[in-house]
Parts: structure tokens; sequence; C-alpha cells
């Protein structure tokens, strides 16, 4: 690769400008607050809207929630050690933690296919109520979030095989590691919001 | 088998208007015409290789400024078809269902085919030149975010010949943009026309932030940045934090329309109102998203037409900043009819009216700039004088519109579309005219020609008044808008008849302007200077038309108006030129996925406007193909070579 | 490649930092559980205690985490989130606000 590397300001160039799109991307996380703040807003608006049908209270099935929790909390403490790993320079142990932290995010996004067939069978789906419709949504967007975290993670694990830390490399799993924390921290308030105070 | 042809063909293409065969014919005419050119000329490799994958800021700022200019024409040819239809009461011109689909698409081409891409294409021309950086900070997402505006744009231009145009307004208020009352794909277009360009605005939004914070030439701290590139900054400011709003907000229209989910529903626990709430909270930010940067462009012209240093910079900076981030406190004053408490009313009125401040200062800024200037009155500082008094009054009949009580009176009347249309044209159409005629040397190297440009001037400044001050008058003798026809016994033909006039007058004005345009190609004053109007910033110390890489050497900033200084020095002997060294300059390559991939989100919008879920497939896996491919592409960069910067600043009659 | 390795000590946070605020957060996020499954407290002082307990955990994982007080100045990133949350809270208040008096 990079046989601009060697010229003597190529490697100035090339962290400078990772440096701005770690910038770039903190402002992207930040736009994304501003969607999630939206879809709170919209089911903040529609919390009572169950026009008659189920409601949260009796449907929601805390075991599987409080488990989802826990789990999305500990892949964001390892991919935070995913980027200890980085920063010692051993490539090895930033692809077992990145491994540990995609194998717990699938399972968060498995839990919740579950959460939300076991809902669909119980009679609440999109086209059930505002409240539902809004449900579905909030959640449903961090899960997707989630999603396409996890192919994102793949794909880094792949290239890390490939070219090891290099400037490159160490800003593409600087973002993902904060926008995996940005995803926790998001489900904080959906877990408070939606499944605490729907259950209250 | 011919039968079902037949079936589908009727609903899917829009028929049984002569209007609408007659641009079917012009569009088929216009695309074989391109073809055969291209094909002629063997071009085909020069549009793909110069253009459609190019990723210089001033390419993709020159595309931006020609499909906007193409998306004036249409949205303005929409304008006219309503005048005509409301020049004389109970007129047949037009039916009652093509005047909403006129209306609805006239509003959404405007603000955001038109204005939103010709802001976009000005902050592409100027701001990396004006401070001094080779590109933006992120040159393929600039040109991701273009080509998600355009095939946005074409998206929702084919409602017109396929399956409908959306009418329900520009807006799209439900109810009435439910599948109840608007069942078919007009609406759907409509959303996700909106949706992808959005993205593209998004994206745009951030990459202008992180170049006007981090690209700046050494020396230039913010304190002495051009007032243009502070209007980018506060305006990008406010497209990150409204975009998203607008995102969720036609999601949710989508999920309604698509999913039966109860968001917007007049039934299920729904809410049409939640909907007026969360569009406006894009939708006023987007407003001054649109009319900061003409501030910005007003205090470059009015500070180099005046020959005198711009009064009162900081508070320039300070108003334009506060403006940013009052625009999101004020949004309930666009529905103070629907009914909601006294106090929310009360708030947001007078957030509404605190706004009046910023801009007052402003206003008057420019006029003690010019006050004693040494004032030459070309093309853009007409436009910019024009814009004053035209402003002015847009914004007082604002603020006479936040007075909630009367409001009552004037909502939604004709009242309201003069008042809007008065800062809409008055404020943003002039000053991206005033602009494109400032910096329209820097990008072609020639200057538009003077005399058409008067023309033009004055047609759509007599042709403005003409046209919305009778407005003002009908809406408050009870004319309210979206009407697409009235009786004659509403007393309402003769102010009708005059504003009709006076909208022909400014399509005139356009015209002027079109052949001035093709006119100054081949006749317009060449730029050989790269400094034609004798102007204060770094975009005017390099040649012209700018070279791709802009700047030989990085510029060193002392102060500001940087250029403006170094010209004085050298005037008064005083100037100690820098030791030119010139080293490899370092430059992204072009790439093909941003066209390809905005082509598969075409894809995504059009399978879902019509309920085509496996088209969407396709394009959803199309655009998760292009960002893998893109995230392993790791040769993304080049150097041009020191002899090739030498040969190019050559052969522009530089000698470094 | 070996020359960016020297990079991480200084601004990236420690296992130290990651470790207190994994159990921080755990803390803060079983607390609020135990309140809430148990009826501990009275409605509204319920909601507001689980809603600081969120804001707290936030805090914690921008701190502990994302390393908010690390990075080169001026901090761009931090003035843009500051008025992110300053527009989410706005969208979010503004809406109940709003929409209160609209619900039938």
């Amino acid at each position: 690769m990079a046989n601009h590397h060697d010229h003597s300001h190529g490697h100035d160039h090339h962290e400078e400008h990772e440096q701005l799109k770690v910038l770039g991307f903190w402002i992207f996380v930040v736009t994304d607050c501003i969607l999630f703040g939206t879809l709170f807003a919209t089911y903040a608006v529609m919390m009572n809207s169950f026009a008659g049908g189920p409601t949260g209270k009796e449907l929601f099935e805390m075991p599987g929630i409080i488990a989802s929790t826990f789990i999305l909390l500990t892949s964001s403490f390892t991919s935070g050690l995913a980027v200890l790993a980085m920063n010692k320079g051993k490539v090895n142990e930033l692809i077992a933690w990145l491994a540990v932290t995609a194998a717990l995010g699938l399972a968060f996004v498995v839990l919740e296919v579950n959460e939300f067939t076991h809902l669909v069978h119980e009679g609440a789906t999109m086209a059930t109520s505002g409240y539902w419709s809004s449900f579905f949504t909030l959640v449903g967007t961090h899960g997707l979030h989630v999603s396409i975290g996890l192919f994102w993670m793949v794909g880094l694990m792949m290239q890390l095989k490939r070219r090891g830390i290099t400037a490159v490399t160490r800003r593409k799993i600087t973002n993902l590691s904060l926008y995996w924390h940005f995803l926790d921290v998001v489900w904080i308030f959906l877990f408070t919001v939606v499944y605490l105070m729907g259950v209250m | 088998m011919w039968e079902d042809i037949k079936e589908f063909a009727s609903t899917f293409f829009v028929t049984g208007d002569p209007l609408i065969y007659g641009a079917d014919v012009s569009i088929v005419l216009t695309i074989l015409a391109i073809v055969f050119v291209l094909t002629k000329y063997k071009k085909w490799g020069w549009l793909w290789r110069e253009w459609l994958t190019t990723v210089d800021h001033k390419r993709i700022g020159i595309m931006y400024l020609i499909s906007s200019l193409l998306m004036l024409f249409r949205g303005g040819v929409d304008a006219l078809l309503m005048r005509l239809q409301l020049a004389f009461p109970n007129l047949e011109f037009l039916h009652a269902d093509h005047y909403n689909a006129i209306f609805t698409t006239h509003g959404t081409i405007m603000i955001l085919f038109m204005a939103m891409p010709m802001m976009f294409g000005l902050f592409n021309m100027v701001v990396p030149l004006q401070i001094g950086a080779r590109d933006v900070a992120f040159p393929f997402l600039n040109a991701l975010s273009f080509w998600l505006f355009f095939l946005g744009a074409m998206l929702f231009n084919l409602s017109f010949v396929i399956g409908g145009s959306p009418d329900a307004g520009w807006l799209s208020y439900p109810p009435l943009s439910q599948n109840d009352f608007s069942p078919g794909p007009g609406q759907n277009f409509w959303i996700w026309g909106i949706q992808i360009s959005g993205i593209g605005s998004l994206a745009t939004g951030i990459n202008f932030i992180v170049t006007i914070l981090k690209m700046r030439a050494p020396g230039m701290t913010l304190s002495k940045m051009p007032l243009f590139s502070w209007s980018v900054l506060s305006s990008s400011i406010m497209i990150i934090f409204a975009f998203p709003i607008l995102t969720v907000t036609i999601a949710l229209l989508f999920l309604d329309r698509f999913a039966g989910a109860h968001f917007f529903t007049m039934d299920g626990g729904g809410n049409p109102m939640m909907y007026l709430n969360l569009i406006w909270m894009w939708g006023h930010p987007e407003v001054y998203i649109v009319v900061v940067p003409a501030f910005g462009i007003f205090s470059e012209v009015v500070a180099t037409f005046s020959r005198k240093r711009i009064f009162g910079y900081k508070s320039m900076v300070w108003a334009m900043m506060v403006i940013a981030i009052a625009s999101f406190f004020t949004w309930a004053h666009h529905f103070f009819t629907m009914g909601t408490s006294a106090s929310v009313i009360a708030f947001f009125a007078i957030s509404t009216m605190v706004i009046a401040i910023p801009t007052g200062v402003k206003v008057f800024n420019w006029l003690f700039t010019m006050f004693r200037g040494r004032i030459s009155f070309k093309q853009p500082m007409l436009w910019t004088i024009a814009f004053i008094p035209c402003f002015l009054v847009g914004g007082a009949t604002g603020v006479m519109l936040a007075v909630a009580p009367a409001d009552y009176q004037y909502h939604n009347s004709y009242f309201l579309i003069a008042h809007f249309h008065q800062v809409l044209i008055g404020g943003v159409v002039f000053g991206y005219l005033a602009g494109i005629y400032y910096w329209w040397p820097k990008l072609f190297g020639f200057k538009l020609d003077e005399k058409l440009g008067r023309w033009g001037f004055w047609f759509w400044n007599i042709g403005f008044y003409i046209c919305f001050m009778p407005q003002y008058a009908l809406g408050f003798m009870g004319m309210t808008r979206r009407y697409y026809t009235y009786g004659w016994d509403r007393g309402w033909e003769d102010l009708n008849l005059v504003s009709t006039v006076g909208a022909f007058m400014m399509g005139i004005g356009f015209i002027f302007q079109v052949w001035q345009i093709t006119y100054s190609i081949k006749h317009g004053e060449r730029d050989t200077t790269g400094d034609p109007w004798d102007a204060r910033t770094l975009e005017w110390s390099i040649p012209s038309p700018a070279p791709f890489y802009n700047f030989a050497t990085v510029p060193q900033v002392k102060e500001a108006d940087d250029w403006w200084a170094t010209k004085q020095a050298k005037a008064n002997g005083t100037y100690k030129p820098e030791p030119v060294h010139l080293e490899p300059i370092h430059m992204p390559k072009n790439s093909g996925i941003p066209i390809v991939m905005s082509t598969f989100w075409f894809l995504i919008g059009f399978g879902l406007t019509f309920g085509w879920v496996w088209m969407a497939v396709i394009g959803f896996i199309g655009v998760a193909v292009c960002m893998w491919v893109r995230s392993f592409q790791y040769d993304t960069d080049y150097y041009v070579p020191v002899d090739e910067v030498r040969r190019t600043e050559a052969s522009l009659g530089r000698v470094l | 490649m070996t020359q960016h390795q020297n990079h991480g000590d200084h601004n990236h946070g420690s296992l130290k930092s990651y470790v207190i605020g994994f159990i921080l957060s755990i803390v803060l996020t079983i607390i609020p559980l135990v309140l809430v499954m148990n009826q501990m407290m009275e409605k509204t002082a319920l909601v507001i205690t689980i809603m600081v307990m969120a804001i707290l955990q936030f805090v914690v994982q921008l701190f502990f985490f994302m390393h908010i007080r690390e990075g080169e100045k001026p901090r761009y990133n931090v003035q843009t989130l500051i008025l992110g949350l300053v527009i989410v809270f706005t969208i979010v208040a503004g809406s109940i606000w709003i929409m209160m008096f609209n619900k039938y």
C-alpha cells in the first residue's frame, strides 16, 4: 500500500486528515442524537395513546429487557477494551475484543427480535395504536443502528487483519467505539423512558 | 398480456392533460438531444471523468448551480401557471386537482430543490477558496451529497409524468397527506424525493462545519474569517440540528402510509397536530438556513463595492450566531391557530419578535458600511441595494404576523403569502443572485454582461412589487391561499390581474438572465487579473478560473480582509513577499461511488413510492455494497507534483 | 507502521477508567431497576429519580468511556454536543408542552 507514506509530508497529512474525520463523525453522532430526540419526543406525546389496545405494562417482559440492557452495557465496556488494545498496538487482542463486542451486540439484536415477535403475537403491532407505532419506531431504530454497527464491525475486523493498526484503521476503530458507546447511551434512555416508566 | 401492459401504463404514466403530453414530448426530445450530442462528439468519457465522478468542490458547486437554475425554471413555470389561473375569476385554465399539484410542487421545488442547491452551490464555489483551503474536509462525501440531492430532485420531478404529482401542499399536512385523502404514489414521491436529498443536505452541513473549523489557512483565526464563511458556519449549524428532525418526521408520515402506523392519523390514537409540531421544528430553521448565507453574501458585496471594511464585524458574527440558535425556539408561530394554551402562544410570539433584533442590527451595519463609502453600482451591489428595502418590508410584515391575536386574522391569507415571498425572494433569491454575479468570474473566468443583467434586474424588481404588494391587500380582503379560483362577487379581480402581470415581469427578468449567461459565455468581459472587483478576501488572490488545487502555496493570513491588506501594502511599497516554496499537493482521487450509490438510493425511493418492495431491497443492498467497497478502499488520494503545479500556474499567467 | 504506537497513552484513557465507568454504569442501572420493580416511591418522585440516574449514567459514559475531557482544544466536539443536547431538550420538552393541550 501507501508508498506516499514514505513521503515526508504524507504522514502529517494523513494523521491530520484522520483527526478531521473523527470530528466529522462526532458531529454526525450529535445529529443522530437529534434523530433519537425527535423519536423520543414522539414517543412522549404518544405515551398514552393506546386507543383501547394493549398497554406496555401488560405486554413487556422485563427479564429479557434487563438481560439485553446488561449485554449492551458490557459490550460498550468491551469495545472500550478493544480501544485499549489498539493503543497498546496489539492487533490480535484488538480483533478479539471486537469479536466479543460483536457477539454481545448480536445477542442483543436476537433478544430484540424475540421481544418484537412476542409482542406481535400478543397483538401489538405497528398498526395497533399510536403508542405501539411510536414504540416500534423508537426501539426499532435503535436496533437498526446496532445491526448496522455489527456489519461495520465485521468489515473493520477484516481490514485490521489485512492492514494492521495504521492511522486509518485507528481512526475507524475510534469512530466505531464512539458509535457503540453512543448506542449504549441511547439504550439507557430507552430502558428508562420506555421500559421502566412503561411498567411503573 | 398486452391488455395488462396497457392497464399498467394507464395508471403508471400521468395521462389526460395536454400540458403533460407536451412535457412528455419535450422531456424525451431533450434526453435524445443530450444523448445525441454526447455520442456525436464522443463526450461520454469526458462527462464521466471530469464531472460525474469529480470530487472537486468547484465543479460540484457548478453542478449544483446548473441544477438549481433548472429547478428555478420549473418552479417558476409552476408559479406562472398559478398566476394565469388566478388572473381572472372563474377561469377554467387549470382544474382544481391540477392547481393543487402545482402549488405543492412550486413550494417544494423552490425551497428544497432550488434554494437549497443554489445555496450549496455557493458554499462549494466559495468557502474553500475564501478560507485558503485546497478542498472541503470530505470531498468524497461532498460528491455524495450532490448526487443524493440530484437524484432526490429527479425522483421528485418524475412525479410530473409518472404516477402523478403530490398535491397536499408543500409541507403535506396530514390528514390530507394520508392514504385516505391522497392515495396513489404522488405523496410518496414527495416523501422520498425530500428524504434522499435531505440526507445529502445533512452531510453537507457536517462537511462545511468541519471545513470551516479545521481547514482555514494558517493565521486565519475565527475572528479574521470573512463573513460569508461565518454565515455558512451559522447555516450549517442549523442544518445539522434541523435536518434529522425532517428525516424523522417524513419517515413517520411514510410509516403511516406504508405500514398503517398511527402517528398522524385521525384514529388509533394518532394526532395530525404532532406532524405540524415536528415539521415546523425543521421548517422554521430551514428558512433561516437559506437566508443567513444571503446575509453573508451581502456583507461581502457591500464591503467590496463600498471599498470599506464591513461596519460592525463582531456584531455581524454575533447576530448570525444568535439567529442560528434562536431559530430553534420559534417554530410554533406557524400554527398559532391550531389551538394550544395561551402561555405557549405568548412564548412563541415573543421569541419570534426577538429574532427581529439581530436582523435589524445587520441591516444597520450594511447601511453604515455604505455610508460615506465610494459605492460602485455593479450588478452584485444592485441586488444588494434592492434587497434592503424589500427585506425590511418583509421583516416588518413578519413581525405583524408574530402578533398572535392579529395572526388569527392573517393566518393562511394572501397576506402571509406576500410576506414569505418578500423575505424569500427579497432575501434569498436576491442574495444568491448577488452572490452568483459576484463570484461568477472566479469560477468561469469571465464577468456576466452588465447591460443585459440590468434589464433582468429591473424586470425582477419592478415585477416583484407589482406581483406581491397587491397580495397584501388581497389578504386583508379575505382571499386565502390555495384557492384555485374565485367569483366575480368577491371584488378580487383587479388586484389579482395586477399581481399576475408582475409575476410575468419576473419571468421576463429570468429570461434576460438566461440570455445574459449564454451571451456572456462568448462575449463576457474576460477576467485576467483574478481580482475583477478589487475585492478584499483570499479567493481573489488566485487566478480566475481557480486552478483545481486552488492555492499553489497555502496563504499565510495576518489580518481580516487579508488580500486587501496585501494590496494596500503593495501600493505603499511596504509589502514583503514571502519566499515561494512549492510542495507536492495532496489531492483526493475521483470516485464513481457517489453517483452509483445515489442511484441505488433512487431505486429505494422509487420502489417504496410504488410499494415495490423488491426494488427497494435491491436498492438497499446496492447502497450497502457501495459503502462496503468504499470502506475497503485505501488508495483514495494522490500528490500533484511540483512541476505540474508550476506549469499550471504559468498557463494561468502566474510565475512562481 | 509502528510509529503510531506511542500515540495512545496520553489521550485514550486507561483500563482503570473503563473499569470504573463500567461499575458505575452497572450500579446506576440496578438502582432504578430495583426502585421501579418494587414500586418503592411515589410516581412523580420515581420518574424524576430514574431520569436523574439515566442522565448520571450518560455523564459517566461521557467521561469514562468517551473521554470527553481529552483531545485537542478548542473542543468543538464538546460544544457541538452541548448545543445538540439543548436542542434535544427543546424538541422533547417543547413537543410535550405544545401537545399537552391537544389530547383528545
